[in-house]
């Protein structure tokens, strides 16, 4: 490929040296324990750091880079296919929602609650499929990548018809390829109709295509511009306004049909009539004529370009190791992309091996994200959540509300974006009300109570003493009582962050009555990062 | 008193407002002893995230070829029904911001059209970094513009002088100089936990010089103080009020901001972001999706006018967004990304009731790249004109928040003598 790309820089850049800088003080292997779990998790749960130990930090990295050999907790799993509305149909999901629409259009009393009621549903139990496996999986790196992935792809749920959307976008174009190839990552979002839609490419046509009608009359560039800027390339790869029109162009006809994903759950189409034929011109270099072949070409280029791999290395080191991430790491990462063409779990055990990962500057240097703040905290408190809802408003309260990015680039990792004086108040307040057994973790959520249209009720009696209650699965009988969270009990809380506490925190906390430790611990600065 | 309950009652201290009196600030109004007028001249900045369709917010109705550009979305021409509503017999105001037809009309609104940034990107990101930064085309620069002005004004560098709403800190307020930021809503004027005196003070030690987050938790902490006094209404307000409950989002903010402004002479400066305004499809015309965006907005400025009172004489708003959008409406109803834009300027000493910048039209020829409105006016010399002549910034200092400030002036003044 000859592209106009600044390609001898990035070359230079690529072939400068990549040898990791001299490392100042090794980490024990309790701190490499401690970093990993705060790193390919999302913080330990209690037994968690004894577990890395026994088996050692570099096998339970490659456990963590295979999640297909780990086995899930029967509990969880029985629980998370009690969510129907997670687990159901993309179609059987656009059918109510499109159907709820019609109903408050014809100004049916009740419509609106009931529309209201169906769709928190919805949102709730996305919340909750989502959570529950970040805090509860075995398999932890995939509910991290899948955390930095839905970001990287970010769709925001608040917009139209993404609202039923969301989950199937999840579970269909992110969870699967978390750990596989970006290709089939960037192919899965972009055939999506929760991208198609949130990016608009769903109405993008070719100016006067016979196809074109109503409100997709013509070309939107919105998706082609986000797709090399946040997706792929990233914004100073140095290509033009016009390779922006044409790569739009490219991918005008990719859409859904609202009626034919409803009736045959067909969730990507390819609208010939609305495609631009015409002659073009991308990132210097001609593009025949090929229908959806065009777009198909144009994710191949943009997957395994030069620009890419940096760029998506550069994030990944962001994410993983610091803020400001070392270069030579990300110069390796990238060869690792452009050798294996952009697999995921090669450029990150690429990553996870280096020393710049496993080094005292990059132990704790992350301020964790209020996703990463709540979900650690609940994991080391090892309370059991019925309720989901507690943990959502903490988010939305922090500034970082679940599937509730308005803008395509997603939410940030960095200190400077989360790090201000009112996070630090709201996440004390988050950390006592949890250390206190104050957060209604274990209420059945109300919307659990409603029941829905084609629910399979799993028979869970007596499957384990972690079983949600039935309420989950179906409207009656009445839940089990399941016990009411009480005070965490600060030596335990204290074991199972062993390692991630300093000695100056330990001995403050030391130093104060009983029932303060456990928040303390919570909301101390030391459990701040990560 | 048992663990449990004791932990109980922790978590009931939210929602509860401490007694504190308010004779206890009087000795606080002049803390730095650098006289009151340090702060007595008010910036607030609201910024539109997303780029908001400036030609459909000032929309040239009397161009012959607005309507050809934007056949579906164009506003109509003042008088028709849903018609833009008027300003200068040229412009017309979009009519979901008719609660800001006083303030053009007793010209403390001015607007400046064909403004932004010099920098070509399309890219919202890189554009909104640049707005805050006051650096376009440069991406090192480490600070936002508000944090730099309020360091180079007279006076000390409390934490509640420069204030943004919202639950993180953006750009534009990050820096040296002292920040803090109150959550939307009226949580962030309650009480808390750490107002209990021994759950505050377990924290307060744990935080003390914390090398990385002490900074953070002790301006918190003080400016929550702060805050807490000043978020009470005084009767006066209440009377302003008229009773009539404000919808959530922006109005009741801009409220609870003027309250606080009102109420705590200390607060500067103040950021507010409202986001929601990238309408690539299906943006609407006089009703619609950016109509519903607008009117809160609008509402929620003549609110912040009204209640600032006397001291809206002492502040100007400022609204801006980081670049604006095609002149042609796409295909599908919405509008992509573009150029130049139009900046809001407000204030009871605002030079108003005009739209000033130099003004082309939207004939093809007059467009930058055959798509966008040009940039006629650097963002950074409306700004630089309000720091210098309403906030009185010396010309030595202002190079320091605006480095690299094209020497070209503006032609016009926005603030009265």
């Amino acid at each position: 490929m000859h592209l106009r790309f600044p390609l001898a820089v990035l070359a230079a850049v690529l072939a400068m040296s990549a040898q990791p800088a001299a490392v100042a003080a090794p980490l024990t292997p309790e701190q490499q324990a401690v970093h990993v779990l705060n790193r390919l998790a999302f913080g330990p749960r209690p037994g968690d750091l004894e577990r890395v130990e026994r088996i050692g930090v570099a096998a339970w990295i490659e456990q963590q880079l295979h999640p297909e050999s780990i086995a899930l907790p029967t509990a969880l799993e029985a629980r998370l296919r009690a969510l129907d509305t997670v687990n159901r149909g993309t179609g059987e999901s656009v059918a109510e929602f499109v159907d709820l629409q019609r109903q408050v259009r014809d100004e049916d009393e009740g419509a609106k609650a009931r529309r209201r009621m169906a769709q928190a549903r919805v949102a709730n139990q996305a919340a909750e499929a989502r959570l529950l496996r970040a805090i509860e999986s075995p398999r932890q790196l995939e509910e991290v990548m899948v955390d930095f992935w839905y970001n990287h792809f970010n769709v925001f749920s608040g917009k139209g018809v993404d609202r039923a959307l969301v989950s199937s976008y999840e579970r269909d174009a992110i969870r699967p390829y978390a750990l596989g190839h970006f290709r089939d990552l960037l192919g899965a979002t972009a055939k999506h109709p929760a991208m198609l839609y949130f990016l608009d490419n769903a109405v993008s046509s070719a100016p006067d295509a016979p196809g074109a009608k109503r409100k997709a009359r013509g070309l939107n560039e919105n998706y082609a511009r986000e797709l090399m800027e946040l997706h792929t390339l990233g914004v100073d790869a140095g290509y033009s306004q016009k390779d922006v029109t044409e790569l739009a162009r490219m991918l005008t006809g990719w859409t859904y049909d609202q009626r034919r994903l409803i009736g045959l759950g067909e969730t990507f189409r390819f609208d010939a009539r609305r495609h631009d034929g015409g002659a073009k011109s991308w990132l210097g270099h001609p593009i025949p004529a090929d229908g959806q072949g065009e777009g198909e070409y144009a994710l191949d280029v943009l997957a395994t370009h030069p620009a890419t791999a940096y760029h998506l290395s550069w994030q990944l080191a962001q994410y993983f190791v610091s803020d400001t991430p070392p270069p030579a790491l990300v110069v390796r990462m990238s060869r690792t992309w452009l050798d294996t063409s952009g697999d995921i779990r090669a450029v990150l055990g690429t990553l996870f091996k280096s020393p710049e990962f496993m080094s005292s500057e990059a132990a704790g240097a992350k301020f964790k994200t209020p996703y990463q703040f709540v979900v650690s905290a609940v994991r080391a408190s090892a309370d059991t959540v019925v309720d989901v809802g507690p943990l959502v408003s903490t988010m939305a309260q922090l500034g970082m509300p679940l599937y509730g990015c308005q803008t395509p680039d997603g939410y940030k990792n960095t200190q400077d974006a989360w790090l201000n004086p009112d996070a630090l108040a709201r996440r004390i307040a988050f950390a006592a009300a949890l250390a206190g057994g104050r957060l209604p973790l274990a209420r059945v959520p109300a919307y659990a109570a409603v029941p829905a249209r084609a629910r399979e009720a799993p028979n869970l009696a007596g499957s384990d003493a972690m079983a949600p209650p039935a309420s989950l699965a179906a409207a009656s009988p009445p839940p089990p009582q399941v016990p009411k969270p009480t005070p965490l009990d600060a030596a335990r809380l204290q074991d199972t962050l062993a390692g991630a506490i300093s000695r100056r925190t330990l001995d403050i906390v030391g130093r104060n009555p009983d029932n303060l430790k456990a928040a303390m611990l919570l909301g101390s600065p030391d459990f701040m990062q990560r | 008193m048992r663990r449990r309950d004791f932990l109980s009652t922790l978590a009931l201290g939210a929602g509860i407002v401490l007694p504190l009196g308010r004779g206890a600030w009087a000795a606080m109004d002049d803390p730095a002893g650098e006289g009151a007028g340090a702060t007595r001249r008010k910036l607030v900045v609201v910024m539109l995230r997303g780029a908001v369709d400036g030609l459909n917010v000032v929309a040239p109705v009397g161009d012959e070829n607005y309507l050809r550009l934007r056949p579906t979305i164009g506003l109509g021409a003042p008088g028709m029904d849903g018609g833009a509503l008027d300003l200068d017999g040229y412009f017309g105001l979009h009519p979901a911001l008719a609660s800001l037809q006083p303030l053009w009309r007793e010209k403390k609104l001015a607007f400046v059209h064909a403004s932004g940034s010099p920098d070509a990107t399309r890219s919202h990101f890189d554009a909104q970094d640049y707005m805050e930064s006051a650096t376009p085309g440069l991406k090192a620069t480490p600070d936002g513009w508000m944090n730099r002005l309020v360091g180079a004004l007279p006076g000390a560098s409390t934490p509640s002088r420069l204030l943004g709403i919202g639950p993180v800190m953006p750009r534009i307020l990050s820096g040296q100089a002292a920040a803090i930021n109150l959550p939307n809503g009226a949580g962030g004027t309650k009480a808390d936990i750490l107002d209990r005196p021994a759950i505050g003070a377990a924290f307060d030690a744990l935080y003390a010089n914390h090398p990385r987050f002490g900074r953070a938790y002790a301006d918190g902490r003080s400016a929550h103080k702060e805050v807490l006094e000043a978020a009470a209404e005084t009767p006066h307000m209440l009377a302003a009020d008229r009773g009539a409950p404000l919808p959530n989002g922006f109005p009741d903010d801009a409220a609870r901001l003027a309250t606080l402004m009102r109420n705590d002479a200390r607060i500067q400066m103040a950021f507010v972001a409202l986001g929601g305004w990238d309408t690539h499809a299906s943006q609407g015309a006089a009703t619609g999706q950016l109509a519903n965006r607008l009117a809160p907005l609008g509402q929620g400025l003549a609110v912040l006018a009204e209640r600032l009172g006397p001291l809206f004489d002492d502040t100007v708003v400022v609204v801006m967004s980081e670049f604006g959008r095609t002149a042609r409406e796409n295909g599908n109803g919405g509008t992509d990304h573009g150029h130049g834009n139009v900046m809001w300027v407000m204030g009871g000493k605002v030079n108003g009731g005009k739209v000033v910048g130099e003004w082309e039209g939207v004939g093809d020829a007059a467009l930058n790249e055959g798509r966008d409105l040009p940039v006629t006016t650097d963002f950074r010399a409306v700004l630089a004109q309000i720091a210098e002549r309403h906030l009185r910034l010396d010309d030595k200092r202002l190079v320091r928040v605006f480095p690299a400030l094209p020497q070209a002036g503006t032609g016009f003044q926005l603030m009265s003598a």
